[in-house]
């Protein structure tokens, strides 16, 4: 009988064991898997547990997280929310997250790898764990500008430092309200994301990074850069500019604006085309560079590439394989030709900066849970896009066009501004898109621009100097103020 | 034999058993205090409580002190440690419970540590009248058909109308002045005691080949029946009250009890065969061992619905992680019965891996010490009880731990000592007593001339 005891004694602690053996598959090697199920209730409890970090603009928080009293001990707030809901996005228990509070997550949460160190301590310091921060190179100044300018018009801002790529200013109108997404109150959030989700402006777009459209006229910079770059001509060569011309294969007849001829003699030069903005001069050079030679250029700004600011920007395109009168249409930025508001503004950067694109970026610093500074962010380049000479008389030609040309109302006074206006044809029946790009000051400028009212904002007539330069104005203005 | 007397004569290891007892009782303040510092709770009503469990424990120290000296050190403070871990993690629910109350606006909720204070209470003064009344083991053989009977109406008694209660869709409750109480917990001792009283008697004839089949020796056709008996007491209680849980154990008790008796093998081979049918009828026949086992293939096919309780444990587990949340920084509350059934994994989530392998280590320890006094004990029948007794604790902590970790289909089980629920306190408290008496007795110095007839009955085997 003592031996079968001994069997059974046996026999039971292997059941014992067993148990162990299979915790330990459950809360070791299964246990990531099983944290990371969607019904799982814990990961966002956990999460709404701690503190997470703020996001920071030079001084002030715009996203910080503030203790409550229920179940899901904080809560995330938005200092003057929707000026800054295209940076910070939301921060939702039904949505998830967008924006920073997305992208930039595992630091705000603190779980970071970077944090490795300080959650040790936090361990032995027995500390309430707390998530790390985030400071953005957003100028409020310039981003409050932006969004009163714009007043509540479709339409998006992006001002970039054409130096190092930091994004200055990511404005997109109509905004929304984050706080009415980051409460506690699941049937609250479900109502106000079905409201916003469901308004024809689209206020959830972010704009400036996710939307795409023609250019319009402001394309003819890059029309413009691609003539220099082949060294065939300079700011004084001289183009046909008839009132109109024949797109070859076509009975369509291509026409100015203003339906005016460009020059005595139907003859213009390179400089006064792009100052009156001369769509036949530039619809002309365009099928003599050829296609292939715009889109070389228009990949050099950027165009065929994404970017992550870190959110990732919608890709900007020039049409595959145009035709002769598609290449001429897509010369002056109709046509197939797409781009983000944030690549029009690299365009002017890449100009400003002698001809070097920066890559764009949102986030100065990755900083701790007491705010020491883990990471600056470097800048770097995208790419050259233009020689020195040439991305200097291309400047020039700018400064131009708002001192002599179409941009006058970009103009600030004592500073040299530099810039480019386009009215974008849409579809049929559909007012144009009303847009500018710049930069200031011009020589070592501090600021690069492109500015957009979507179907110009309402307004009866657009035109990208009567609707877009005075709002790039008065951000550069915020910008370059003493 | 006389070295044997001097060496019983020097110790009765009694003080390591105070000292591991207060181990014990400190290692459930501890926790108790934790909970509160990390659930903001200042809850100096908490002392009384443990001071109350305390004294409890000493008390039931003396006794054993008292009634009997050579008794294995470590079975009452291991359980007491389970008992003291059990009654933090009640306290840190009932704190969760009330914080829920107070989110929602709703009524407070009794607290119900108190009330499993006074049922550790209960099982502490049944654990001393057992050593005090039952001074010897043996004499429990006497009453192996009274325990048989008390056994099966403890059984089906909450088949009866008006004091039987149904709840969570299992008939296993009677409500006596307002108190529920699970009598099937209590049955499984009564049974315990009847099988090795019965086993004993009958082991020889039981023991006997009839043929081979396969070149296993196969019992004779008529030895069959109470093993037949068992089966269908255990597949009625399936069914009638249906308890998956009380009817795995009883059948898996017989068999151990019936192998050890026997010695032999075919009884597990038949028994095992018995239980495939039986669980394969079961599955064919019955919703609700069907859902079980679904459920048990695949909890995440449901997971808000028939697979939600399982599928919740297991986010529990993975939320601990090898070191736990700690006392109070888990959310052990989101698991449906956390302070019953699903006790384990609310400790896990806290506890950790860690926690778990102390707390499986401690009954591991009761299996042990419980399976150490079964092979001393100079008795046939002390053998067995101490034995089965001994395969109670560690067969029902292996159905219901599987169960919430889902290495076996879930049946829905009290984990001893540790789990929220009177009678099982109650029960396993009686259970300690009993391997307390029969391990004194192994140790015990006095060798009566009734000892060595019965060893040398044993030695015919």
């Amino acid at each position: 009988m003592i031996r079968q005891i001994n069997r059974v004694t046996a026999v039971i602690v292997l059941l014992l064991l067993a148990l162990i053996v299979n915790l330990s598959y459950i809360q070791v090697f299964k246990a990531g898997d099983l944290r990371s199920q969607s019904g799982n209730q814990r990961v966002t409890l956990t999460e709404y547990s701690h503190e997470r970090g703020p996001i920071l603009l030079a001084s002030q928080a715009i996203s910080e997280s503030t203790p409550t009293a229920d179940a899901l001990k904080y809560l995330r707030e938005y200092a003057d929310g929707s000026t800054f809901a295209s940076v910070t996005g939301f921060y939702s228990v039904v949505y998830g997250a967008t924006g920073i509070e997305s992208e930039e997550n595992s630091v705000l949460a603190g779980n970071d790898s970077r944090f490795f160190v300080d959650r040790l301590q936090q361990l032995f310091a027995n500390r309430e764990p707390k998530g790390g921060a985030i400071r953005l190179t957003i100028d409020p100044d310039a981003q409050i500008a932006a969004m009163k300018a714009l007043n509540g018009r479709t339409g998006a801002v992006v001002a970039i430092d054409p130096t190092t790529g930091a994004i200055l200013a990511l404005a997109s109108s109509p905004s929304f309200d984050p706080n009415l997404l980051s409460s506690h109150d699941a049937g609250d959030i479900q109502a106000n994301y079905e409201k916003l989700n469901a308004d024809s402006d689209q206020p959830l777009l972010n704009r400036p990074l996710a939307m795409t459209l023609p250019p319009g006229s402001t394309f003819k910079l890059v029309t413009a850069a691609a003539a220099l770059e082949s060294g065939k001509y300079v700011a004084g060569s001289q183009l046909p500019g008839p009132t109109e011309i024949n797109l070859p294969g076509t009975d369509v007849q291509l026409g100015n604006w203003n339906a005016k001829s460009c020059g005595a003699g139907d003859v213009t030069t390179l400089q006064a085309a792009l100052e009156i903005s001369c769509n036949t001069a530039f619809a002309w050079l365009g099928m003599e560079l050829g296609a292939d030679a715009i889109d070389e250029q228009a990949k050099k700004f950027g165009f065929e590439s994404e970017f992550s600011v870190p959110m990732t920007s919608a890709i900007s395109r020039f049409p595959v394989a145009p035709n002769k009168p598609q290449t001429a249409m897509s010369a002056i930025g109709q046509f197939d030709v797409r781009a983000t508001v944030l690549q029009m503004a690299m365009v002017a950067a890449g100009i400003a900066n002698d001809g070097v694109v920066m890559n764009p970026y949102l986030v100065s610093q990755v900083l701790g849970p007491d705010l020491t500074v883990l990471q600056n962010t470097n800048p770097s380049a995208f790419g050259r896009a233009m020689s020195i000479e040439n991305s200097r008389i291309l400047r020039d030609m700018m400064v131009g066009v708002v001192e002599n040309g179409t941009a006058s109302k970009a103009r600030i006074s004592g500073i040299g501004v530099g810039g480019k206006t386009g009215t974008a044809e849409n579809s049929p029946g559909e007012p144009a898109h009303a847009w500018f790009v710049g930069f200031a000051p011009s020589g070592q400028s501090k600021v690069a621009i492109a500015v957009v009212l979507q179907n110009g904002g309402g307004a009866s007539e657009v035109s990208g100097n009567a609707l877009a330069a005075p709002i790039a104005a008065a951000v550069m203005r915020a910008i370059l103020k003493p | 034999m006389t070295e044997t007397l001097n060496r019983y004569r020097v110790s009765t290891r009694r003080s390591a058993e105070l000292v591991l007892l207060v181990g014990a009782w400190l290692i459930g303040v501890f926790a108790w205090i934790l909970v509160d510092s990390a659930t903001g709770e200042s809850s100096f009503g908490g002392w009384t409580s443990l001071l109350s469990a305390g004294l409890l424990l000493l008390i039931a120290h003396g006794v054993v002190r008292w009634q009997a000296p050579y008794a294995d050190p470590l079975l009452l403070p291991s359980v007491a440690a389970l008992n003291m871990l059990g009654l933090a993690m009640i306290h840190r629910l009932d704190i969760a419970a009330t914080q829920r109350a107070i989110s929602n606006g709703s009524p407070m909720p009794t607290p119900d540590v108190y009330l499993q204070l006074t049922w550790m209470l209960l099982g502490l003064v049944a654990f001393i009248l057992i050593l005090i009344f039952v001074t010897d083991h043996r004499r429990l053989q006497r009453f192996t058909f009274t325990a048989g009977f008390a056994g099966i109406v403890l059984l089906f008694i909450p088949l009866l109308p008006f004091i039987g209660s149904e709840i969570n869709g299992a008939r296993l409750w009677i409500n006596i002045l307002g108190f529920s109480f699970q009598p099937g917990e209590l049955a499984k001792v009564a049974l315990t005691i009847f099988f090795a009283g019965f086993l004993v008697s009958r082991r020889h004839s039981l023991a006997l080949i009839h043929n081979k089949i396969l070149g296993v020796g196969v019992p004779r056709a008529k030895d069959l029946g109470p093993l037949i008996l068992v089966w269908l007491a255990a597949l009625l209680v399936l069914i009638l009250e249906r308890d998956l849980g009380t009817s795995l154990l009883l059948f898996g008790l017989f068999i151990v009890m019936l192998y050890v008796a026997t010695g032999r093998r075919s009884w597990v081979l038949i028994g095992a065969t018995l239980l495939t049918v039986g669980g394969g009828l079961a599955y064919l026949a019955f919703g609700h061992v069907r859902v079980r086992f679904d459920v048990w293939l695949d909890p995440f096919a449901d997971a808000n619905g028939s697979g939600f309780q399982i599928v919740q444990s297991l986010y529990g587990f993975a939320n601990g992680g090898i070191f736990g949340t700690g006392w109070g920084q888990g959310y052990p509350q989101l698991v449906p019965f956390a302070k019953t059934d699903f006790i384990t994994s609310a400790l896990g989530e806290e506890l950790g891996l860690m926690g778990l392998i102390a707390i499986l280590l401690l009954f591991a320890i009761v299996v042990e010490r419980g399976a150490r006094a079964a092979v001393a004990t100079r008795d046939p029948f002390g053998n067995l009880l101490a034995i089965g007794l001994t395969a109670v604790i560690g067969l029902q902590t292996f159905i219901v731990i599987g169960g919430v970790t889902r290495l076996v289909p879930l049946t829905g089980l009290t984990t001893p000592f540790l789990s929220y629920g009177g009678s099982s306190l109650v029960a396993n408290y009686i259970i300690i007593a009993m391997l307390i008496r029969i391990s004194n007795a192994a140790r015990a110095p006095e060798v009566s001339d009734a000892d060595l007839v019965m060893r040398q009955d044993d030695r015919d085997d």
